[in-house]
């Protein structure tokens, strides 16, 4: 088991959003957290990446302790992060986006420049440009380059399909089916049940800050009961 | 004719002393996201200690102004690690009682060390004396004051634009909370940025009150004019504060020249006519 998170309560100052969610990730698997906008989903991924540390409850990466770590900690222990608003460093170029991550995690790794630019070949023509002048499917590419560049073992996405035309949501399948194979581990979130099914084994749907089903996919797609009630199709 | 160039020239050696002072401030609250009112008197105790080991023991120049800057950035690190540091996530008022808390205690501490007279450091002899420029007596001095504020701004200049700590910086000055999730150590940078900033204002204080008195007190006429400067270039950008020092040290200059009385009048009007224009600043982030 990569991930682990056990029994995680998250709020924001008086509100609790998730009330106790656990969750694991095998190494090698790709795993989805469904639901629609407001059930947590964004809350669980930044309680694991230490961007809203949780309350209560822990969070275990390669069988070490990460709970109340900081997140530039659980960066450099080999967690990358996409966030769903994509937070581009708007006043460096594309090129410096990506290398800044090597620099600062030190992870040695598969990843590299070369390979980040062969994955998203119209990277390589923006390396020069500030992060500013990008449009929003190319700033969701390099927001996914970067978080390569640290090469994490566990790469966490927030909504990567939202806001993408269907062309480039069929890049971005094939962009995390390559990340895959090449043995990163993946959690997404997403609200995309059609873009879940392409790319994950397994999912767990959640619905008020809690998971309400968790199994293969294939199985969750199945169940039209479930997918009504939880799911936006 | 020359009379009018050799006043720019007045104001261009203005303009970098007030450049010196402010460029500290607005890359600490462009990373930081406080207002240091106690950079002031950063600025004081780097002035103090320079006049301490160059005119007190005859010291090295260099080595004088080195060791202000030492002993001040040092200053800078326990004000960030042992105080600031605590109160980043709260209310804006605290930074401003804190900080006027510094301005307070560093006023006293020096009025202890140094004694409540003012006092006036020497310059150094290579420094010392006029050359004629246009025909009139321009003092080496100022000249060196020029020559050190463009080395300044190409040094910044290099410093966040070529090197990596300065993109790290850059960075974490544009979304702090992303730049710990790719895996900078943000409470390091801060630390690191607060203190190069307060060495900063040690530069100011150690090359600038040669011509001037060192008291206690100064740092709050410096705090003044560093802050007005950083408004009228926006806040947290540091190109805006080397063109609004320009804009200020050069117009104030002419203004003396042609109405002598209103001297320390125009560097608010000047302000006035900015906030109402553009309120965010010339170069707003």
């Amino acid at each position: 088991m990569i991930l682990e998170a056990r029994e995680l309560v998250t709020g924001y100052g008086f509100s609790v959003v998730i009330h106790g969610i656990s969750l694991d990730v095998d190494t090698g698997e790709i795993v989805c957290l469904l639901g629609r906008n407001g059930a947590g989903k964004s809350t669980t991924l930044r309680s694991i990446m230490g961007l809203t540390p949780p309350r209560s409850g822990r969070v275990t990466f390669r069988g070490e302790e990460i709970t109340g770590r900081q997140p530039f900690e659980i960066a450099r222990r080999g967690v990358g992060y996409v966030p769903d608003d994509r937070r581009i460093f708007s006043d460096l170029t594309v090129k410096e986006n990506l290398e800044i991550v090597q620099r600062v995690t030190r992870r040695e790794g598969r990843w590299s420049l070369e390979r980040v630019y062969q994955l998203f070949p119209v990277l390589r023509e923006l390396s020069a440009k500030p992060g500013a002048g990008l449009s929003g499917g190319e700033q969701k590419m390099l927001a996914i380059g970067r978080a390569l560049m640290g090469n994490p073992a566990l790469l966490i996405l927030d909504e990567p399909s939202e806001g993408l035309s269907p062309l480039l949501v069929r890049t971005l399948v094939d962009a995390l089916r390559r990340i895959r194979e090449d043995g990163t581990t993946l959690l997404i979130a997403d609200q995309n049940v059609k873009f879940a099914r392409r790319v994950a084994d397994r999912g767990y749907i959640m619905e008020k800050g809690t998971i309400r089903f968790a199994g293969p996919l294939e199985q969750l797609w199945q169940n039209e009961e479930v997918v009504r009630r939880y799911l936006a199709v | 004719m020359d009379s009018v160039l050799f006043q720019g020239l007045i104001g261009l050696s203005m303009a970098m002393y007030l450049w010196l002072i402010s460029a500290g401030l607005t890359i600490i609250f462009g990373v930081l996201r406080i207002v240091n009112f106690a950079h002031g008197s950063l600025y004081m105790v780097g002035a103090y200690l320079a006049f301490t080991f160059y005119g007190l023991l005859g010291w090295p120049f260099w080595l004088a102004i080195v060791l202000s800057l030492l002993g001040t950035g040092l200053l800078g690190f326990v004000m960030e690690r042992g105080f600031l540091r605590r109160i980043y996530g709260i209310d804006e008022a605290y930074q401003l009682l804190l900080t006027f808390g510094f301005i307070l205690i560093l006023d006293d501490l020096v009025k202890i060390v140094w004694g409540g007279v003012f006092k006036i450091p020497q310059i150094p002899a290579f420094l010392d004396g006029a050359w004629s420029v246009f025909g009139r007596p321009f003092p080496v001095y100022n000249t060196f004051i020029i020559g050190i504020g463009v080395l300044v701004a190409v040094g910044l200049w290099a410093l966040f634009e070529k090197t990596w700590w300065g993109r790290t910086v850059r960075a974490t000055a544009s979304d702090r909370e992303m730049a710990n999730a790719i895996g900078v150590n943000v409470p390091r940078v801060f630390s690191g940025v607060f203190v190069f900033g307060s060495m900063l204002a040690a530069l100011g204080g150690a090359l600038g009150t040669p011509v001037r008195v060192v008291a206690p007190g100064i740092g709050a006429t410096m705090i003044i004019q560093a802050f007005i400067i950083t408004v009228i270039g926006g806040l947290g950008n540091l190109k805006g504060a080397f063109v609004s020092s320009l804009i200020v040290g050069i117009l104030s200059a002419y203004g003396t020249l042609f109405f002598p009385v209103f001297e320390l009048f125009f560097i608010f009007v000047i302000m006035a006519v900015v906030l109402l224009v553009r309120p965010q600043g010339l170069f707003a982030r």
